[in-house]
C-alpha cells in the first residue's frame, strides 16, 4: 500500500536565550506575572548573522540527511515565515541554492502568521498525491519580533523545522488534514512596519481557541477518531497556557501534550512552533504511534493533521539537542542581536 | 555598510559560498577551493571536475578581530581563521558560536550557512559559509 507523508524532518533552534526576568526587569514588570500568566521561562534569540533563511537551511539540511535523498530530487520548496529576510525575493530561492536543489524545481514563500509552515506541508502533500512532484520540502522558520515592552516581546522567538513530503520511504504517514479559516483581526503587521500589532482581546477566544478547537474537531469527525486514538497531541503554542487550556477542553491528558510543548523553554517560534513540537514528538514516538497536530496562524486559521509513524528513522540532530544547547544573553546583548540598536 | 558594487561578482560565487563547491583533478586527486579549472601539477594531463567539499576540517591558524572592517561592528570580537578542509584546500572563514579563548589550532570545525554581509538596508543580503566547532 502506498503511503503519503513525511520522508524526513529536521529542526533548528538558535543557541541564544533570554529569560523572562531579564526582559521584565527592563520594563519594570513583575516576571512572575509573565511566567505564571504565559507559562514561559525563556525564549530563543537568533545570532546576529541568523535569519529565517539561515534557520530554514539548517533545518532542511537535517531533513535531507534523515530522508537520505539527493536534494536534486526535490521538486518543490515552500517556505513559511512571517520574517522573510526580503519583502520581495523568495527565501525559497536562497534555501534551494544553499541545499543544492536548484534549478529544476518550483518554489514560493508563504505567510500566514504562525501557521505558514503547516500550509506549506499541505501544499506539498497535495502535489505529491496529485503526482506533480516526487518530493516536496515544506519549511516553517521565523525570527519573530515583538515591540519592545509589548507582551509579545516575552515570547517572540526564533527557530524552524523542515519536512520532506513524499510517497517513497515514508516514515510517518499523513492520514488526513483539514483546515478552518476566517477573517479575524487578532494580530497583524502592516507593510513597512517593523513590529506587529494585536487586537488584545481577540487573541484568545475568537482567534486561537475558536480556530484550534474547530479544526481539531473537524479532523476528528473527518477521520472518525477520538482523542483516545492518538498517542500524542501537538497544538500551536504562542505561550504555554493556550495549548494546555485547549487540550483540557478537548479532553487531552497532560502526558499526551507535554512531549510536544517546547514553548516554556524556547518561546513561540511562530511558523516553526507547531512543527518543531511535532519534530520533538517524532523524535520519541514509536512505530504505530498516532499524532494529532493542529497549528494556528493569526488572521486567522488552523490546519489539523492526523499522522501515523510507520517506520522509525533516527534523528541525528534531535530537537532536544537544540533545546538544551543554550547561552544566556542580557537585555543589551539581546537588543544587539535583534537589531534594536540603530547604528 | 560596505557597498558591493558588483552584484554579478557575488552572484557568480554563490555555488562556492553557499555549498563549498570547488573542483578536483581526476588525474592526481587534488582538490581545489576556490575551484580551479587547471591543475598546476598535472598541467595538460590534468582533468578537472566540479567537486563539493564535505564542509568539515580543522583550524590551521586563526586571529581575533577586535577592530572590524565596516559592516562587522556587531560581531566583534570575532574569530577569523584559516580552515584546512578534510579534502586539503585551505580557506579563510569566520568561526562562530565560540568565544575567542576557546579556539585552538587543530580544533575540528564544520560549515554552517549564515549571513555574511549586506549592502545597506535596501541592498542584497550576502549569505555564505562560516564554521563552528564540530
Amino acid at each position: 500500500m502506498k503511503h503519503f507523508g513525511i520522508v524526513g524532518y529536521g529542526a533548528y533552534v538558535p543557541r541564544y536565550r533570554i529569560k523572562v526576568e531579564e526582559i521584565a526587569k527592563i520594563w519594570g514588570k513583575n516576571p512572575e506575572d509573565y511566567k505564571k500568566g504565559l507559562l514561559i521561562r525563556e525564549k530563543s534569540v537568533p545570532d546576529v548573522d541568523e535569519d529565517a533563511a539561515t534557520i530554514a537551511v539548517s533545518a532542511s539540511l537535517n531533513a535531507i540527511e534523515m530522508a537520505g535523498i539527493n536534494p536534486q530530487e526535490l521538486d518543490a520548496i515552500y517556505v513559511g515565515s512571517e520574517s522573510h529576510p526580503y519583502a520581495v525575493k523568495p527565501t525559497g530561492t536562497v534555501v534551494a541554492e544553499a541545499i543544492g536543489a536548484t534549478p529544476n524545481l518550483t518554489s514560493a514563500d508563504y505567510e500566514f502568521a504562525c501557521k505558514a509552515g503547516t500550509a506549506a506541508m499541505q501544499t506539498c502533500l497535495g502535489m505529491v498525491k496529485g503526482g506533480m512532484i516526487k518530493y516536496g520540502l515544506a519549511i516553517g522558520a521565523d525570527t519573530s519580533q515583538g515591540r519592545p515592552g509589548d507582551a509579545l516581546e516575552y515570547t517572540a522567538a526564533a527557530g524552524g523545522a523542515a519536512y520532506i513530503i513524499g510517497s517513497e520511504n515514508v516514515m510517518a504517514e499523513i492520514e488526513e488534514t483539514c483546515s478552518f479559516t476566517t477573517d479575524t483581526p487578532d494580530f497583524w503587521r502592516r507593510a513597512g512596519q517593523e513590529y506587529p500589532r494585536h487586537g488584545a482581546r481577540f487573541t484568545g477566544e475568537p482567534a486561537y481557541f475558536k480556530h484550534v478547537l474547530s479544526a481539531t474537531r473537524m479532523l476528528l469527525e473527518k477521520t472518525g477518531t477520538t482523542i483516545d486514538d492518538y498517542d500524542y497531541v501537538v497544538l500551536h503554542q504562542p505561550n504555554g497556557k493556550f495549548p494546555l487550556r485547549a487540550a483540557k477542553t478537548l479532553g487531552v491528558p497532560k502526558e499526551k501534550i507535554t512531549p510536544g510543548l517546547l514553548v516554556p523553554e524556547i518561546g513561540n517560534t511562530y511558523s516553526g512552533a507547531s512543527i518543531l513540537g511535532l519534530a520533538a514528538v517524532l523524535d520519541e514516538a514509536k512505530e504505530g504511534d498516532r499524532i494529532l497536530m493542529t497549528s494556528f496562524g493569526s488572521g486567522a486559521g488552523s490546519d489539523s493533521f492526523s499522522i501515523r509513524v510507520i517506520k522509525k528513522k533516527e534523528n541525528k540532530h534531535p530537537v532536544k539537542s537544540y533545546v538544551e544547547k543554550r547561552e544566556y544573553l542580557n537585555y543589551g546583548q539581546y537588543a544587539k542581536h535583534r537589531r534594536k540598536i540603530r547604528m | 555598510m560596505p557597498h558591493r558594487k558588483s552584484l554579478s561578482l557575488v552572484w557568480r560565487r554563490y555555488p562556492q559560498r553557499y555549498q563549498l563547491i570547488g573542483s578536483k583533478c581526476l588525474t592526481c586527486g587534488t582538490h581545489f577551493f576556490p575551484p580551479r579549472d587547471f591543475c598546476p601539477k598535472c598541467r595538460r594531463k590534468g582533468e578537472i571536475v566540479e567537486q563539493k567539499m564535505k564542509g568539515t576540517g580543522k583550524i590551521h591558524s586563526f586571529t581575533v578581530v577586535r577592530v572590524p572592517q565596516e559592516g562587522f561592528e556587531m560581531e566583534v570580537p570575532y574569530v577569523l581563521a584559516v580552515v584546512e578542509l578534510d579534502e586539503g584546500p585551505k580557506l579563510t572563514a569566520q568561526i562562530i558560536s565560540v568565544k575567542p579563548d576557546e579556539v585552538s589550532i587543530g580544533m575540528p570545525v564544520k560549515m554552517v550557512f549564515r549571513r555574511i554581509s549586506e549592502d545597506g538596508d535596501s541592498g542584497i543580503i550576502n549569505y555564505g559559509y562560516k564554521f563552528e566547532k564540530a
